[in-house]
């Protein structure tokens, strides 16, 4: 179909920017299911203003989207992309800095007017003044050659111009040799009851394609193979709707109903939305008057006998709080998801960090242990969403369940487990009195223990015989009647303790190959990938350096202490200022060196394997 | 309405009652065996002896009733009842409630709060469980005080009242739970005395028959704190002159016999007690309950005053509207129903795949 060369890459990481209206997330997106239907693997990274529409043409405007693809094994969104697609000065100024010399950008010169520039601060126009000149720079009329070919279209010229992403869309398709026939079917669905607008969505994008394949300023386009990947059926998916599916999936195999009590807020408002239309599969979501009812809506749905779930971001934690507490004295199972923002309050809200661990661990009044499950990638949120549900269900217990902004709105390819391998989350209600009264007549005893797991009975409300009153008032060992005894509260204390430290979670595996590292890299949460790359990167270079990764903040594995200590060195890299590194010290008594940033966004591959680098020149 | 929509529209719709042939229930049945810890004299001890009685006409049995509470002295109640029961924390009472009786139309859920409680620290949930209407009945103990954290001035403290926290008089406005409750949109509101036993059993009656929330104000005593808040209406001598019971289809009167008055709307829109031999009866303010409008039912929420003068008991507002549990379960329902009932694995699988896979061999 075209003369061109098409030359081969083995990886490729794209970022589009624009104005937070221009549609560079959905482009981005379009951009990556293309990319994974072509069997590469990949990770992305969006990242956008807080504002629905910040100031146009502004600096603080400007939206994101970062996809990096391979015909390998791909760990990160990318540290630097090898191409920009920049709609408008702001982008480019936003974005230039992190572009490495001999970089690609695609410029849409129709925004470079000198109004537009000087909104951002360039004296003349970097596009003309040499000033890029180590960077492979195209020059394109994005907007006006969109609204040139949708000429024949009853539309505005405002909305021809909106068009302009799928211009851009087809140019980057054609580069990459990416299929649009997807995209097509997506812009079906999307604007099939406005088809002018559809008809002129698919030509612009038909006319970027052509664009490229015809212009002399495009001398060849790309090819990436596709990675080896495990055989299966494959979706590409971000951290917000896998952790939706695994809550679903776990009430599936709970065969208890999903109740959502939720709040909006950022980054974690997909969940309930996600969650919002799967009324089909028994889920029941209710948009509480404030985090507090949520949480609260939640827990009642629980003590009545269903799976109850909570999804929120640090903000609303810290109102929620008050109720995880009482959860932890009712002894309920009850999922918290919190998906980590920058913070202090409002912080940085379409950002992300991990800085709210010691939040989880320990921000409620009392001893109020919680167990907490961080997932690692956007897909494994799924694994993680169904292991904090058997927590919760097994060990009756509020569980938090860590995400990040990265993880929920990033995404990567995930093989679509089987139903039938999924684990079998079955619980037991309490069916009959489990104990007897002084005068030997059967009594339900609402605080007596399974000897393995210290986990009390669940009796719902209906269970005749069964009747009990609970509360966040201390309770007597086994009779669950309200005590004020000092030995008492001191024993509740350490079984409440005991069974939260009694979980089982599996070992932490370390990854050292040649067995010969002295220098072990620990991650948690969205870490991981970052983390992997980096030592991935080292050990190419010929060094012997160990990894390994977190997901059960509390209860730690069992060997932990162990791993930590056969190492002479150990990293603890973080998106906070050293939370899990405080508690490694506490624990462990191990002298843990962190590496921290908050700049709201993911480690680079590069920033680490230099940390670690320095770690094994030291000890060399 | 046919007999069926009636029944689906009745509060205990959906809750198993007791088998015809099961003994007769009796106070005893419900009374659990915690000893009760209240203050000597306090008016909660009434009210508990007055659900104990009143549960067994519901014909429902235990396991089908749960009572949850907040903080405070009224909120220790669940505990005396032989019930299922939550003891939960400061204000959050009708959030539990409300997720409690979404998920399981199996229960009368009932909610035990008090001033503070309700109209403080969990004023937002009072309000948004009575716009969403959900299927609840809300008992709130109002003493004017609180009493559990020994005596300061609460929400529904006159303005002046002397306490601990307040001692040269409590400067805040108090709210009126009746007009509070008929402006979030209330479907039912009822208010009663803790001394008035028939007129108790009979507004408790109707809250648990209404579906949706029914709120009931219960003038409570606390003798430690605020003793006599109420003397003026509980009095016998005053009472008759100051307490005005509502009745549905009737002109709203207040008195004895011979010194009876009757509410009339004077032609400026207001409304007034006048002398019943001097009133003209087509000026007569009657009751109306069932009124989808609730503008008369707040005006006579209003007739109330911090020195007593009237005070309307009762049942102010009693209307139909859809209640929130209902349409929620209604809509997982319908999914379910539309897709060919409950989600299999093979629902499940197609879910997880979602629309755009592909398959790497």
């Amino acid at each position: 179909m075209t003369n061109k060369t098409i030359e081969s890459l083995d990886r490729v990481v794209i970022r589009f920017a624009g104005d937070s209206g221009d549609g560079m997330q959905l482009t981005g997106d379009r951009f990556t299911s293309d990319t994974a239907t072509m069997g590469n693997d990949l990770s992305t990274l969006p990242n956008f203003p807080a504002e629905i529409r910040a100031p146009q043409g502004t600096l603080p405007g400007v939206s994101s989207f970062q996809l990096h693809f391979a015909d390998h094994d791909v760990l990160t969104p990318g540290d630097a992309p090898d191409v920009l697609v920049a709609m408008n000065p702001a982008a480019l100024r936003a974005n230039l800095r992190d572009l490495p010399r001999g970089a690609t950008i695609i410029a849409n010169t129709d925004e470079f007017t000198t109004r537009a520039l000087a909104k951002v601060g360039y004296a003349s126009n970097p596009l003309e003044d040499g000033s890029l000149e180590s960077y492979h720079v195209h020059a394109v009329a994005l907007t006006s050659m969109t609204v040139d070919a949708l000429a024949e279209f009853d539309l505005t010229r405002k909305e021809k111009e909106r068009a302009k992403n799928m211009f851009a869309l087809g140019l980057l398709s054609w580069m990459y040799t990416r299929p649009t026939d997807a995209t097509e079917a997506f812009l079906a669905t999307k604007f099939g009851s406005k088809p002018e607008i559809l008809a002129a969505n698919v030509k612009a994008l038909a006319a970027g394609f052509n664009y490229g394949e015809t212009t002399e300023d495009f001398a060849s386009s790309y090819a990436v193979a596709p990675a080896p990947m495990p055989a299966g059926t494959y979706r590409n998916i971000t951290g917000n709707v896998a952790l939706s599916l695994g809550l679903v999936a776990a009430a599936h195999r709970s065969g208890l109903p999903l109740v959502l009590g939720s709040y909006p807020i950022t980054p974690a408002s997909d969940i309930l939305h996600t969650l919002a239309g799967l009324k089909r599969h028994g889920v029941t979501t209710m948009q509480a008057e404030d985090e507090i009812a949520g949480i609260g809506m939640a827990l009642g749905a629980s003590f009545g006998g269903a799976l109850g779930v909570t999804t929120t971001s640090g903000p609303g934690v810290a109102l929620k709080s008050e109720t995880i507490g009482l959860a932890v004295s009712l002894e309920l199972p009850l999922v918290i998801v919190d998906v980590q923002r920058g913070g202090p309050s409002t912080g940085l809200p379409t950002k992300t960090e991990q800085a709210d661990l010691l939040q989880a661990m320990f921000g409620r009044n009392g001893e109020s242990p919680v167990p907490i499950i961080a997932p690692q990638t956007p897909s494994d949120c799924f694994a993680a969403a169904m292991d904090a549900v058997r927590i919760a269900t097994a060990y009756r217990t509020p569980v938090f369940l860590l995400s990040d902004g990265y993880l929920a709105n990033g995404s990567e390819p995930w093989l679509v487990p089987e139903v039938a391998d999924l684990p079998d989350l079955s619980v037991e209600f309490a069916t009959a009195p489990n104990g007897v009264d002084d005068a030997g007549a059967p009594v339900f005893q609402p605080y007596l223990r399974d000897p393995e797991t210290l986990a009390r009975p669940w009796a719902v409300p209906g269970t005749a015989g069964l009747e009990h009153r609970i509360g966040g008032i201390e309770k007597a060992d086994v009779t669950g009647n309200i005590s004020y005894d000092p030995d008492n509260h001191d024993l509740m204390t350490r079984l409440r303790q005991a069974k939260v430290d009694g979980i089982t979670v599996p070992d932490v595996e370390v990854d050292d190959p040649s067995g010969d590292a002295r220098v072990l890299v620990l991650g948690w949460g969205s870490t991981y990938g970052p983390v992997f790359a980096a030592v991935r990167a080292l050990r190419r270079q010929g060094h012997a350096v160990a990894r390994a990764h977190l997901r059960h903040l509390n209860p730690f594995p069992g060997n932990l202490g162990e791993v930590l200590r056969s190492y002479d060195r150990v990293i603890v890299p973080e998106m906070n200022l050293g939370q899990l590194a405080l508690l490694l010290r506490a624990k462990y008594l191990v002298d843990v060196r962190s590496h921290t940033a908050v700049r709201g966004l993911p480690f680079t591959t590069t920033e680490l394997a230099e940390v670690v680098g320095a770690a094994l020149e030291e000890l060399s | 309405m046919t007999i069926t929509d009636h029944l689906a529209r009745h509060g205990l719709a959906g809750v198993p009652l007791l088998e015809a042939d099961a003994p007769k229930q009796t106070k005893k049945d419900f009374t659990s065996d915690q000893e009760v810890r209240w203050c000597p004299g306090c008016g909660d001890y009434v009210i508990l002896a007055a659900v104990q009685s009143f549960l067994p006409e519901l014909g429902l049995k235990r396991e089908n009733i749960t009572f949850v509470s907040g903080i405070g002295c009224s909120s220790r109640f669940p505990y005396y009842l032989n019930t299922f029961g939550m003891h939960s924390i400061h204000g959050r009472a009708p959030t539990i409630a409300t997720g409690l009786a979404t998920s399981r139309p199996d229960q009368s859920v009932w909610v035990v709060t008090g001033d503070g409680d309700a109209l403080s620290i969990g004023g937002n949930h009072l309000i948004h469980a009575m716009r969403r209407n959900v299927n609840l009945t809300i008992l709130l103990f109002n003493n004017q005080i609180y009493g559990l954290t020994k005596g300061q001035y609460s929400p529904t403290s006159k303005v002046g009242q002397v306490t601990k926290s307040s001692p040269m008089g409590a400067v805040d406005q108090p709210f009126n739970p009746v007009s509070l409750a008929l402006g979030a949109e209330a479907s039912f509101v009822g208010r009663v005395m803790e001394s008035d036993r028939p007129s108790m059993m009979a507004t408790l009656r109707a809250a648990a028959e209404h579906r949706g929330t029914a709120l009931v104000e219960i003038y409570q005593n606390c003798p430690i704190f605020n003793d006599g808040a109420f003397e003026k209406i509980k009095d016998r001598s005053e009472q008759e002159a100051r307490l005005v019971r509502l009745e549905a289809g009737q002109p709203v009167r207040v008195g004895a016999e011979d010194a009876r008055r009757v509410l009339v709307r004077t032609p400026g829109g207001a409304l007034e007690f006048v002398p019943e031999d001097q009133a003209d009866p087509t000026a007569y303010v009657v009751h109306d309950p069932y009124a989808e409008d609730p503008s008369q039912a707040f005006a006579l929420s209003r007739l109330d005053s911090p020195e007593m003068t009237s005070v309307p008991v009762g049942i102010f507002r009693q209307v139909e509207r859809p209640t929130y549990d209902d349409q929620v379960r209604a809509q997982v329902a319908g999914a379910q129903d539309a897709a060919g009932g409950p989600a299999t694995d093979a629902d499940l699988a197609a879910l997880l795949r979602g629309k755009d896979t592909w398959t790497v061999a």
